[in-house]
């Protein structure tokens, strides 16, 4: 099982423990990642608030070095993944835009492999059961919520593993590597991740909004796939009583009994004092 | 919820045919049932809710639309288009709204977000990926906000999540090239 490996620009500095987690456990899964050859940017939101041409070019640009490469990609950040996806998508379905795109980027491109999220390869191709194999420390008693977002499950056109509406991949997840996962009405809810650095009074009242979901239901740590969340989610949370934000890779490598400290020593809210109160750290 | 009065001489039946055009998305179509604005996360912030912007368009009231805090504050959830009856691609018109702002220099209500595009591509176009520090500073240079975040950086700083240094890929030659054909229009 082998990938074409599209990390994105957050993988290198806010969220490294994301990249640092999704690579181990990856290993251990005998998911094969071979980091796109000179990747960049996939023009971010930045790109197609700007200009179509210009964002479908930063997004075909990495497409067509893996297409060169004969693989398929696999995308941790829910942003990026959007992005790909929707550029290939636009590539097969408008002919058009095909060969403006070619000239564009100085590359052939023809949407032949398929751009993929982490999470969907991990539940639906390396498959439940063989996650559950690996698990020698089950993650008991660890009250926690899956938390979507936005561009995992939507559009669903573009997206397309789970419902956009109840989506169940990281809930299935998290409960074969032994988590108490409880269902709750925020997770496909924005957390305005995307308007952090420009609204930061909006941000922090969408997460005010998640964590008062969050905590309805009583849960001690919210799980995310998204760098831009999980940095929105730790920084934007009011001051009193915050609760630790994990990537779902970070639990799957506890669970397999890996060494998660240099991983969660990185978080802006430790979640060390939950881990050792149920026995996980050891 | 807001009434807006727009005299009839600020209305621009082309710009209807305009948005259309450059977006893709029907405007037509909608039949004003609010599904969007009741499942939008950003329409407390917003001077025009999502059905109202959809109207405003079909009418062609072009300066209330591009100079409107809705087209920046909207955060690009994708949740409207999902849910809508009609598939009305509101993100889209967004993009299609902010990049006819963008292009054609209009200074709206929303200040901070066209400059944080800027700044954003700026530093994508000199080495093919953000440099995530650099970019914060400018950012607050230009919106004369320096003290916001301060802590919050610094943490980030310290825990080796921001780089100090600015990092290029090899091609970063490809990625300019890539910018004067697509933004500039040059071969
Ligand atoms: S949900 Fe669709 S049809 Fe209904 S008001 Fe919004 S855009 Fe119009
Ligand atoms: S995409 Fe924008 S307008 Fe649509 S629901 Fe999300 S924030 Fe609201």
């Amino acid at each position: 099982m082998k990938y074409a490996y599209y990390p994105g620009c957050s993988q290198e500095t806010t969220s490294e423990e994301y990249n640092q987690s999704a690579l181990a456990v990856c290993q251990e899964l005998g998911i094969e990642l071979v980091e796109l050859p000179d990747w960049s940017c996939c023009g971010a939101s930045s790109g197609h608030a700007t200009d179509y041409r210009l964002s479908h070019a930063l997004a075909g640009r990495n497409l067509a070095i893996a297409e060169r490469e004969g693989l398929d990609t696999a995308v941790v950040c829910p942003a990026c993944f959007l992005r790909l996806r929707d550029t290939r998508h636009e590539v097969k379905n408008a002919a058009s835009l095909r060969e403006r795109l070619s000239e564009l980027i100085g590359l052939p491109y023809e949407a032949k492999h398929d751009v993929r999220h982490l999470l969907d390869i991990i539940v639906n191709t390396v498959g439940i059961e063989r996650v559950a194999e690996k698990v020698t420390r089950p993650l008991t008693g660890l009250r926690v919520v899956a938390y979507y977002g936005c561009y995992l499950v939507r559009p669903p056109e573009l997206t397309g593993f789970d419902d956009p509406e109840n989506p169940q991949t990281m809930d299935r997840l998290l409960k074969v590597l032994g988590a108490d996962v409880v269902d709750w009405r925020g997770k496909v809810d924005c957390c305005g991740g995307g308007l952090s650095l420009t609204r930061r009074d909006m941000a922090q009242e969408l997460v005010a909004g998640i964590r008062r979901a969050a905590d309805e239901v009583g849960a001690e740590a919210i799980v995310t796939a998204c760098g831009l969340c999980h940095a929105n989610l730790e920084s934007r949370q009011a001051r009193e009583k915050l609760i630790p934000v994990f990537y779902f890779t970070e639990l799957i490598g506890l669970a397999f009994g890996l060494d998660a400290r240099p991983w969660l020593k990185k978080h802006l809210i430790s979640p060390l004092t939950l881990l050792e109160k149920h026995g996980l750290l050891g | 919820m807001k009434c807006v009065s727009l005299p009839g001489s600020e209305l621009e039946p082309a710009f209807a045919g305009q948005v259309t055009e450059q977006s893709g998305v029907d405007i037509n179509r909608c039949y004003q049932c609010l599904t969007c604005t009741l499942s939008c996360p950003s329409v407390f912030a917003m001077d025009h809710y999502p059905h109202q912007l959809v109207r405003l368009l079909q009418l062609g009231a072009k300066k209330e639309v591009l100079q409107s805090a809705t087209i920046w504050v909207c955060a690009s959830c994708e949740t409207c288009v999902t849910r809508c009856p009609n598939e009305i691609d509101i993100p889209r018109l967004m993009d299609t709204l902010r990049q006819m702002a963008i292009r054609e220099g209009v200074s709206g209500k929303e200040k901070t977000a066209p400059v944080y595009h800027r700044v954003f591509l700026k530093s994508v176009r000199q080495r093919g990926k953000p440099y995530e520090l650099g970019m914060l500073i400018e950012l607050k240079l230009r919106t004369r906000d320096f003290f916001s975040d301060l802590s919050m950086g610094l943490k980030m700083l310290l825990k080796g999540k921001l780089s100090l240094l600015p990092g290029r890929i090899k091609g970063y030659r490809e990625i300019s090239n890539i910018f004067r054909r697509s933004v500039e229009g040059q071969d």
